[in-house]
């Protein structure tokens, strides 16, 4: 069991300082910025003395690393600084719209976990096939497909030829759950779409290479059933991609429900990332990037440490 | 070895590399005739892109940014797929996009492979304590995003084209960098690598002339898959409206200008999406079977 703990330690010790240098490059990319956010904020006209006082109140005048460090202590805190667009608290903007993402996110993954898995199992064990090659084909066409093309195609069909489900998805927080869920329908179909492919050309190829092993054979060739082959040979060992595929792909939600989240105009974190930049509201996209990094970072990190503590060779130790 | 014959001798040598090269022609016709109605597919997408981009003044009937009718007109005889938000003939506006799309996607790919390239190889041979930062370095840039990066990045420089290929390319150089130092490091450790060091060739001999030929086919399929990534990715951002600006014609900026019309029913905003689809999808073909035929899976086919 010790292996598999140094190992783990490793991997969040590593996790961390990576979060870490995220953090540190997000923090640098911003200050090489000419000017800095008091006089974007107070705008050109503005007096030296007063750009000087605001300065002094956010604590421009500060040296690098002691800004850096307030700034990471503040985050740590929950206090994400002020926008510059309209002055609120960035905290309060981006809670809400953070767990709108999520539940997004979520949403597609509860439909497109199950049915990647399926899928691409079904193409790994009766691979060659028509199914296979079909498959094969549709998801490399799929993958090739950019997000919106995916949205719009559902749109006219779905909302506007159909009527079916509403194309915006502009929900509220007191929107009751059922509504929520279906104007959110669209867009978590447009994700699972995108994301499905992905998935399944992952566990296709996770299973593949594990049926090619020579225990997998040996145990065909001692006469066992198929079904046996897999229960008892095979999925032990398979465990480990599959979580894998699961968690990579999470990861890879999360980034494309920006362009998702623009297309239906969900109130998530993408679209107000899209809008600060659009805004150049810095500190907002310097939250909302730092948010939308650290996910990725923690998802992959997840993922680490699930094949490791799924891997039976790690478990049973000699 | 020809140096000392006399004209016409030369002239009988001559036939010989022209018919090497006609059977590598040949060979190629062969292995294409051959290939799977996908990568067939896939070829003559890419060729007619690259026919529409060159001739694209000649075949558009109005100019790149010309206002030629009234705000979002029908589709008729005089705009065959209608006008955009300001009354710019969407057909010619496609035909351009094959140009300024296509041609902005590949240079940011060049570029990346350019750098990605020259440091993975570099990092592969040099090793040591280069290697170790390169690698460290790319491992954090990795760990973010692209996107999600990219729009940082485009927020602190400011949204043009010249800053969007900079970004994405840097930022894109990072995948290139670690397939390339990946595939150089099997090549390095080969004998005929240490007998050019021995010999006392130069990095730059060894680079181009022992590991370059070595790792060219998983590097021209990377090619193949990265410009794909570019240009979803640039597509992606225009769409967003933080990538090409107007007034030039690009596929991403299009959908987003006419994005509205899809409620009336209308295919307009479908079209220059699913021009960018189409191109992906022949690459992605083509690559995959250019995968196949070179990594030697037979079983798959």
């Amino acid at each position: 069991m010790s292996d598999i703990l140094k190992m783990l330690a490793h991997r969040i010790s590593l996790g961390l300082l990576t979060l870490f240098a995220v953090s540190l490059i997000i923090f640098l990319g911003v200050s090489l910025l000419p000017g800095d956010a008091a006089q974007s904020m107070l705008g050109q006209a503005a007096t030296t003395e007063t750009v000087e006082a605001l300065r002094k109140q956010m604590g421009l005048d500060l040296p690098p690393h002691t800004r850096y460090l307030q700034w990471l202590g503040n985050i740590l805190q929950g206090d994400f600084g002020v926008s510059i667009g309209n002055r609120r608290e960035i905290s309060e903007l981006i809670g809400v719209r953070f767990a709108n993402t999520l539940f997004l996110a979520l949403f597609a993954a509860v439909i497109a976990v199950p049915l990647a898995l399926t899928l691409g199992v079904l193409a790994a064990l009766y691979r060659n096939s028509i199914y296979d090659r079909t498959v094969n084909v549709v998801t490399l066409s799929s993958i090739s497909t950019p997000e919106f093309f995916v949205a719009y195609i559902l749109i006219l069909l779905v909302s506007v030829k159909a009527g079916m489900f509403p194309s915006l998805a502009n929900i509220s927080p007191d929107t009751p759950l059922f509504e929520r869920l279906h104007k959110m329908f669209l867009p978590a179909v447009t994700l699972t779409l995108v994301v499905l492919a992905h998935m399944m050309r992952m566990t296709r190829a996770a299973i593949i290479n594990l049926l090619a092993s020579p225990y997998i054979e040996m145990a065909t060739l001692k006469g066992m059933s198929r079904a046996r082959v897999i229960v008892h040979h095979a999925l032990p060992n398979a465990w480990a991609p599959i979580v894998n595929v699961i968690v990579l792909n999470l990861a890879y939600l999360i980034v494309g429900v920006v362009v998702v989240e623009v297309v239906f105009v969900y109130p998530g974190l993408g679209q107000l990332l899209v809008d600060s930049v659009q805004r150049r509201d810095l500190p907002v996209v310097q939250a909302c990037c730092l948010i939308f990094a650290a996910t990725y970072v923690l998802l992959n990190l997840i993922a680490d440490i699930l094949s490791i503590m799924t891997n039976p060779r790690l478990l049973h130790p000699k | 070895m020809n140096m000392p014959n006399s004209g016409d001798q030369s002239a009988d040598a001559l036939p010989p590399p022209e018919r090497r090269s006609d059977s590598a022609f040949a060979i190629m016709w062969k292995e294409f005739l051959k290939a799977p109605f996908s990568a067939k597919f896939g070829f003559f997408v890419i060729f007619s892109y690259i026919f529409v981009a060159i001739f694209a003044p000649v075949i558009a009937p109005y100019g790149e940014a010309e206002i030629a009718g009234d705000q979002f007109e029908l589709w008729s005889q005089q705009f065959l797929l209608g006008t955009d938000n300001l009354g710019r003939d969407m057909l010619t506006r496609i035909i351009y996009g094959a140009r300024n799309t296509v041609g902005i996607a590949l240079i940011i790919t060049l570029f990346a492979f350019l750098v990605g390239g020259i440091l993975g190889i570099l990092a592969a041979v040099v090793g040591g304590w280069i290697d170790q930062l390169l690698s460290r370095t790319v491992d954090v840039l990795m760990a973010i995003p692209l996107l999600i990066f990219a729009m940082l990045l485009l927020t602190i420089f400011g949204t043009s084209v010249i800053n969007m290929i900079l970004i994405i390319g840097i930022l894109d150089s990072t995948r290139v960098f670690r397939i390339s130092r990946a595939v150089s490091l099997n090549v390095v450790v080969m004998d005929f690598i240490e007998a050019a060091r021995l010999r006392g060739e130069g990095l730059g001999w060894i680079t181009i002339r022992e590991i370059l030929p070595n790792i060219a086919p998983p590097l021209v399929a990377e090619f193949g898959l990265r410009f794909c990534f570019v240009f979803l990715t640039i597509s992606a951002l225009s769409f967003l409206g933080l990538g090409v600006q107007p007034p030039t014609a690009d596929w991403g900026s299009m959908v987003r200008d006419t994005a509205d019309l899809i409620t009336f029913d209308d295919y307009t905003p479908l079209i220059p999406a699913a021009a960018i689809a189409l191109l992906t999808i022949g690459v992605n073909f083509v690559v995959d079977w250019f995968l196949h035929k070179t990594s030697g899976l037979k079983d798959e086919h």
